[in-house]
């Protein structure tokens, strides 16, 4: 007791050397934001690992080319759903690739400055974090409720719904980095705006307007919530009209992980391993093509 | 600067394309168009709150203002209330930022402050992948993985621990200690949230300016006092902002939470214990509801808009305040 104060006291008085409070304080400080990031990076490796390890039992080649089996029944694979999901981020991406770029640019070009632009902006902003659950229920009141049926459609919608913010922000951020000089050199050769934007500025942000679909194309391909009441799901093979419930991944596999049959569990899990992994790719390439600063 | 000579190039633009012809058409059109997509967005938020209210309208007609204050859930006497759904979306919330934000903000400050440069970049790309993996993956994760192990490690032990006391008994007390609850659920959205709060911190540390750090370390601070009189004063109105925004995204996840928070309608004080949330309600039930059950479920994502959107508003507000200063 007398020894450690006596060492605490010399401590003190010695230049050059913190009192005891502070360099507890810091090492803490160090020690907790390294504990953070570690618990962070542990949590990835974690799910990682449990995706590797049940989804590789269930990767089959026959995954790829046989629908989902009935409920209790041996064998079958998740082919159907992977297509339906194809098509349902498909259309989704389609519908909302021209929305997102082209009300980007507005943002960008013709709303500098224009109250109406702030405020698109600003609700734009909100949407992106919008709870993806209620964009849902609008569309389901919007097509499935006046249609009598889920459908592919209504699912390609939805997810459209969720990826237009995306776009919207991506675009405008990455038109805004376009220089003034040259718009004003393209006007100068006597282009009209239109003319100035598609073939100046949109071709020198297109590396960034990529991104920004890549991650919207990221986002979307995982969302779950939405097509629970929209393109529901589907047993059996994809047929060429999307009316009725469309087989897909995300919906596929929170059925089947929570059945009970072993079978289905194991097709959840190659499911969940085979989204996963397609997602983070996505993501990676959408950072390596550019730094952003605008997935959220 | 380059907004200013901008507006002048747009307006030059303008008056030079003032001639006939074909372009001076395709110029209209395509000008229309961009304003029509940004239109587009507008409306889909307006269509968003009209479809919810014009569903969840008879349920409010029916049950009024006692539709909030109202803990039933009874499909088979048409009787519904939100109190629960309300209850366990906020405790859930709060509690992942209980557990996120001291994670994230501790993130944050090793990437801006500790972390050697070499490591700087692969650890964002580690935090930011957090943030793609999809929710329903979190989910399984959480029931299949994490569960057990809470079950098995935490709710076990620390029931038996405080079994019969006063408050803690009823705050931790797990009667079913099967490792799903709203603890679980808060765990999990707290790692959900985690990888935006600390991406938005980390840009929001990166921009103050390096010479009141330096001075700050010049005159002999450790780094813990630099983060907490030089960068947490610099960047706390941002730092809040980016809180309400994984506030809410926490309020209106929904995928993750189905599968952890246990679904139950049931008022329990313990955090142990299963309940719902308005998202994990929702998509448990909405498939199968009809009549008045699926107003009231349109009820409740009525109230789950207006709760979000208040969030949601705030927190831009507070990140963009300071943008723009």
């Amino acid at each position: 007791m007398d020894a450690s104060n006596t060492i605490a006291a010399t401590a003190q008085r010695r230049p050059g050397r913190l009192r005891r409070g502070r360099r507890v304080a810091d090492r803490i400080l160090r020690v907790g934001c390294t504990g953070a990031t570690l618990v962070g990076a542990l949590v990835l490796g974690s799910i990682l690992l449990m995706l590797i390890i049940q989804g590789v039992r269930g990767f089959t080649p026959t995954m790829f080319t046989s629908p989902t089996p009935g409920p209790g029944s041996e064998g079958g694979g998740i082919a159907n759903a992977i297509l339906g999901s194809l098509v349902l981020t498909g259309i989704g991406i389609v519908v909302a690739t021209p929305v997102g770029v082209m009300a980007g640019t507005f943002l960008a070009e013709y709303g500098r400055g224009s109250k109406l632009a702030a405020l698109i902006r600003f609700l734009n902003d909100i949407l992106l974090s919008a709870p993806s659950i209620l964009i849902g229920l609008f569309v389901y009141t919007l097509m499935v409720r006046p249609m009598g049926t889920y459908s592919g459609w209504a699912g390609g919608v939805a997810l459209a719904i969720i990826a237009v913010p995306v776009i919207v922000r991506t675009t405008e951020d990455m038109l805004r980095l376009v220089p003034g000089t040259l718009r004003e050199a393209g006007a100068a050769l006597g282009a009209p705006p239109s003319k100035v934007i598609m073939s100046v500025t949109w071709r020198a942000a297109s590396a960034g307007i990529v991104t920004g679909i890549i991650l919207a194309l990221a986002r979307i391909a995982g969302e779950t919530a939405p097509l629970l009441f929209t393109a529901l799901n589907n047993n059996s093979w994809f047929s060429a009209d999307l009316m009725g419930g469309v087989a897909n991944l995300p919906v596929m596999i929170y059925q089947f992980a929570l059945s009970p049959y072993p079978n289905w569990q194991g097709l959840a899990w190659a499911g969940a391993l085979l989204i996963t992994a397609t997602i983070l790719a996505l993501s990676i390439i959408a950072r390596l093509v550019i730094k952003p600063q605008i997935s959220r | 600067m380059t907004a200013l000579t901008d507006t002048i190039a747009l307006g030059r633009t303008r008056e030079a394309t003032a001639r006939k012809g074909p372009s001076r058409n395709l110029d209209t059109l395509f000008r229309a168009s961009a304003y029509g997509a940004a239109l587009l967005v507008l409306l889909v938020l307006a269509g968003i709150l009209g479809s919810i209210l014009y569903g969840g309208w008879p349920a409010f007609r029916e049950f009024g203002f006692g539709f909030l204050t109202s803990s039933a859930w009874n499909v088979g006497t048409e009787q519904y209330g939100a109190l629960v759904a309300v209850m366990g979306t906020v405790a859930s919330a709060f509690l992942a930022l209980l557990i996120g934000v001291p994670v994230s903000l501790g993130i944050a400050v090793f990437l801006t402050q500790l972390c050697p440069g070499w490591a700087r970049k692969p650890v964002a790309m580690t935090i930011e992948l957090l943030a793609a993996v999809p929710s329903i993956i979190y989910g399984m994760w959480g029931l299949f993985v994490f569960a057990p192990l809470f079950a098995r490690f935490v709710q076990i032990p620390v029931s038996n621990l405080v079994e019969g006391m006063p408050i803690v008994g009823t705050l931790f007390y797990a009667r079913v200690p099967s490792g799903v609850g709203v603890l679980t659920a808060g765990i999990i959205l707290a790692i959900m949230i985690v990888p935006f709060i600390a991406s938005i911190a980390r840009d929001m540390l990166d921009q103050i300016p390096t010479v009141l750090r330096e001075s700050a370390y010049g005159i002999g601070c450790t780094t813990w006092e630099v983060v907490r009189h030089v960068l947490v004063p610099q960047a706390a109105v941002s730092i809040i902002g980016a809180i309400m925004l994984g506030l809410g995204r926490a309020l209106g996840e929904t995928m993750a939470v189905t599968f952890v928070v246990g679904n139950a309608n049931r008022l329990s004080a313990s955090i142990f214990d299963p309940s719902s949330t308005i998202a994990s309600r929702i998509a448990n039930e909405f498939n199968e509801a009809d009549g008045l059950q699926l107003n009231a479920l349109m009820a409740l994502g009525c109230i789950l808009f207006v709760i979000t959107f208040v969030v949601l508003i705030i927190a831009r507000l507070l990140t963009r305040r300071v943008q723009a200063a």
